[in-house]
């Protein structure tokens, strides 16, 4: 009744009051119409913005990172001149070992200037700035093979080798005769012998599974660097995350909903348990510096130092969503047990952590997800720099020797100062997604298979 | 109890695989982040071409670095720290105090810092005194001391384009930052004679005359950049009026995007920086713990391949990197190889 006498309008056109037609919409019903109709634009509009947003970073990732995963190789024939290599011609691998990188560059120079003849290009380059347009990397490529294969000495054999970055960038786009009118690392002239050589095929564009597979590289050889290695000091962090805080974190939330007494200790333990899931990570890497370094003197760089970090930022998130799928289990399943004469430990173990589990292995899967794409803490821990250049050979060294991960890997090359190492990072973001997409969707189906609802 | 059972185990099993694989077997070094490229170029040549693995060369800035190169002795500290200036006294003594008593100074070349702007935008021939007029917190006009007055580049001295004043300068984290305050704004400050004006407003002090110099404007028109480079480049991206301060190597690596000022009238090129023509340029240096070489493998054998001819000589691969060759690179070269400490013992 209020409602009419708010509206002397509406009473007064309306003589019977609120016992109109239903079928008449009279002005209070059409505004509430509105209203409806106003939300639910509001909602798709808010839907919509998301959307965008997701397609914007979508493809502003797919399409700055698809570039990372080819790369630009030249197919070379290479003599190994054994009066350049191996001096005494004894094949002593010692003596081989003598030559360094520096003495292979004039053997990929001379392959350079050997094609070009061949091949009737013409060019006023010398040999040494002939030699720029191939990778820093190929003299330290053809090293490791010599030394691997020491009797292919003195044999003339077809390599081949990462083009450098410029050249890269060249056959991308990215790189133009324009932009490079002020640059000291290529040339007009040394463009025009690459256009050349793809002319002849031997300049080509491949996908390239050393982005995957390999190794850091350091700032004048963005071409050789790759994300593999990190990728694997991801993985080792992971595992210590894992290996740490799926026990602790499931025991300490075991305990604190099946057996603790309700007092204000477990209250004060359980608001701080909640309180810590929202510390910024950055306190967590400090903590881990003062405590498993500097006290515990544990090593620097390591993926153990690092999986124990993130397991400290990983555990709050597991044993809430542990405590949350524990509780979800009905009174009665434990009742049933302890009626037929089980302990209350027996009716944990083989009734309410069974049902329990898929909700807990959800929880740690987005946990882990979550420590995975963390890098700041790793910054405290000296995980961010030239890090990543060696594969561990042994689990032992894997989690001890220095490594990165795969996050503070793409930081470290969004700061470098070649501009092929951004479009690297963008790779390794899509790579990283790839992983963290994965880890979401067997969450999603692990939870979707076995979740039980009462 | 099984909480505390559990924790306690894990972390007992956990410091001890630690232990028993602490021996540290590659040389870890830390610091400036100028000098990064410059360490990770040489580490990896090193793992390239020696039996040690690849040392670990990790960024943070010179103090940063030296900070931790000076907390101690022993596996868990770092063995070289990278600096884009000279160590500190005050640096030396918190080093002893650690028991860093035996540091290897080792210079490994210069750097230049150039000014860059937008490739597109205006180009500038700068003075050092056009710097310190245009970011310095308070100039001197008609002989009194006033808040800095100039938003143009025009109003500091009309030769130069009528641009807003927008300058990245590095932070004060960085290295750099004090080659820039030294050889620009305090170069400025002390030709434009404002320098006296500071010395009389202090009483006659020296060194508070200097402070007071090298104060940038915080209105805004000067920012300090705490990242990297790449972040400076980012800037004038996005507001094409920014000039910023750069390495040289880096401003190489990105003329499709930036264009480079002259500093009194000279282009900065890796020639103008060895002859010393172009002012604004620093030494590059790495410090060595003397106490862990023949300790940690192939320390020794990594300074000595740093400050090879064919590593940092002019036609090396630090040379073409950007970094500018030390003339005197052979009395580096004995210093490394005799282990000569900063205080002269051998």
């Amino acid at each position: 009744m209020s409602d009419a006498t708010q509206n002397p309008g509406q009473s007064a056109g309306n003589p019977i009051g609120r016992a109109g037609s239903l079928l008449t919409k009279n002005a209070r019903t059409r505004r509430r119409n509105a209203a409806e109709k106003r939300f639910r634009l509001y909602g798709l509009t808010a839907i919509g913005i998301g959307l965008l947003m997701l397609i914007v970073l979508v493809t502003t990732i797919v399409g700055n990172g698809t570039g990372a995963f080819q790369q630009t190789f030249v197919t070379l024939k290479v003599d190994l001149l054994e009066a350049k290599l191996d001096k005494k011609g004894t094949r002593d691998i010692e003596a081989i070992k003598k030559v360094s990188t520096f003495g292979y560059a004039p053997l990929i120079n001379g392959a350079l200037q050997t094609y070009v003849t061949e091949h009737g290009i013409q060019t006023d380059l010398k040999p040494k700035a002939m030699g720029a347009i191939l990778s820093k990397d190929t003299a330290a490529q053809l090293r490791d093979y010599v030394l691997e294969n020491t009797d292919k000495i003195g044999q003339t054999l077809e390599f081949t080798f990462l083009a450098n970055s410029r050249v890269d960038g060249y056959l991308k786009g990215r790189v133009t005769r324009d932009s490079i009118a002020n640059d000291k690392n290529i040339s007009a002239e040394q463009l025009d012998l690459v256009d050349a050589m793809i002319a002849n095929g031997a300049i080509d564009k491949t996908f390239n599974l050393d982005f995957i597979l390999g190794g850091d590289a350091s700032d004048q050889r963005p071409e050789a660097a790759g994300i593999g290695v990190s990728m694997v000091g991801s993985m080792y962090m992971m595992l210590v995350v894992l290996a740490l805080s799926l026990p602790i974190g499931v025991a300490a939330s075991i305990y604190l909903e099946e057996f603790a007494p309700k007092n204000w200790l477990t209250d004060v333990i359980e608001v701080n348990i909640s309180n810590l899931a929202a510390v910024p990570s950055i306190v967590f890497g400090i903590l881990g510096l003062a405590v498993f370094i500097n006290t515990m003197h544990l090593p620097m760089s390591a993926p153990l130092v690092g999986g124990m970090v993130l397991t400290l930022m990983t555990l709050p998130t597991i044993i809430i969503s542990t405590r949350a799928s524990l509780k979800a289990v009905p009174p009665s399943i434990r009742d049933a047990a302890l009626g037929v004469g089980a302990s209350k430990m027996q009716s944990v173990f083989h009734h309410v952590l069974p049902l329990a589990a898929p909700g807990i292995l959800t929880g740690t899967i987005i946990g882990l997800a979550q420590a995975l794409g963390e890098t700041a803490p790793l910054l405290l821990i000296g995980m961010v720099g030239f890090v990543a250049s060696n594969a561990p050979d042994s689990i032992v060294d894997g989690l001890m020797s220095p490594n990165s991960a795969m996050p503070a890997q793409i930081y470290e090359w969004a700061k470098r100062a070649d501009p092929a190492f951004y479009e690297r990072a963008w790779g390794g973001i899509i790579i990283l997604l790839v992983f963290l997409v994965a880890m979401n969707t067997i969450a999603v189906i692990l939870r979707r298979r076995f979740e039980r609802r009462w | 109890m099984s909480v505390l059972k559990m924790t306690a185990s894990t972390l007992a099993a956990v410091s001890f695989c630690a232990t028993a694989a602490a021996a540290r077997d590659q040389v870890q070094i830390a610091g400036s982040s100028t000098v990064l490229p410059y360490a990770s170029i040489v580490a990896e040549a090193f793992g390239e071409n020696f039996d040690f693995p690849t040392p670990v060369v990790e960024s943070g800035g010179s103090s940063a670095g030296l900070k931790r190169f000076c907390e101690g002795l022993g596996e868990n500290t770092i063995d070289i720290a990278n600096s884009s200036r000279k160590i500190r006294e005050k640096e030396i003594k918190a080093c002893a105090a650690n028991g860093v008593s035996d540091i290897i100074e080792v210079r490994i070349g210069y750097d230049g810092i150039v000014f860059a702007s937008d490739i597109d935008g205006n180009s500038f021939e700068f003075t050092p005194v056009q710097w310190y007029k245009a970011i310095s917190r308070q100039v001197v006009v008609d002989g009194a001391l006033v808040d800095n007055p100039y938003t143009l580049w025009s109003d500091v001295d009309a030769a130069l384009p009528a641009q807003p004043i927008q300058a990245y300068v590095p932070g004060t984290k960085h290295g750099t930052r004090e080659v820039f305050e030294d050889k620009v704004i305090l170069a400025g400050c002390e030709e434009t004679g404002d320098f006296d004006v500071y010395k009389a407003a202090n009483g006659g002090d020296k060194k508070a005359a200097e402070k007071a110099c090298i104060e940038l404007r915080t209105d805004g028109k000067s920012v300090d950049i705490d990242g990297d480079y790449t972040e400076t480049l980012a800037r004038i991206d996005s507001n094409k009026d920014g000039i910023g301060v750069f390495g040289l190597a880096f401003y190489e690596n990105n003329t499709d995007k930036l264009q480079v000022a002259t500093m009194s009238g000279i282009v900065p090129t890796t020639d103008s920086i060895a002859t010393g023509e172009y002012p604004v340029s620093r030494p590059l240096f790495f410090y060595v713990k003397k106490a862990h070489i023949g300790v940690v493998p192939g320390l020794k054998e990594f300074a000595e391949f740093f400050v090879a001819d064919e590593i940092a000589g002019p036609d090396g691969p630090l040379a073409e990197y950007g970094l500018v060759a030390d003339p005197d690179l052979s009395g580096t070269q004995n210093t490394v190889a005799d282990e000569v400490t900063m205080d002269g013992n051998s």
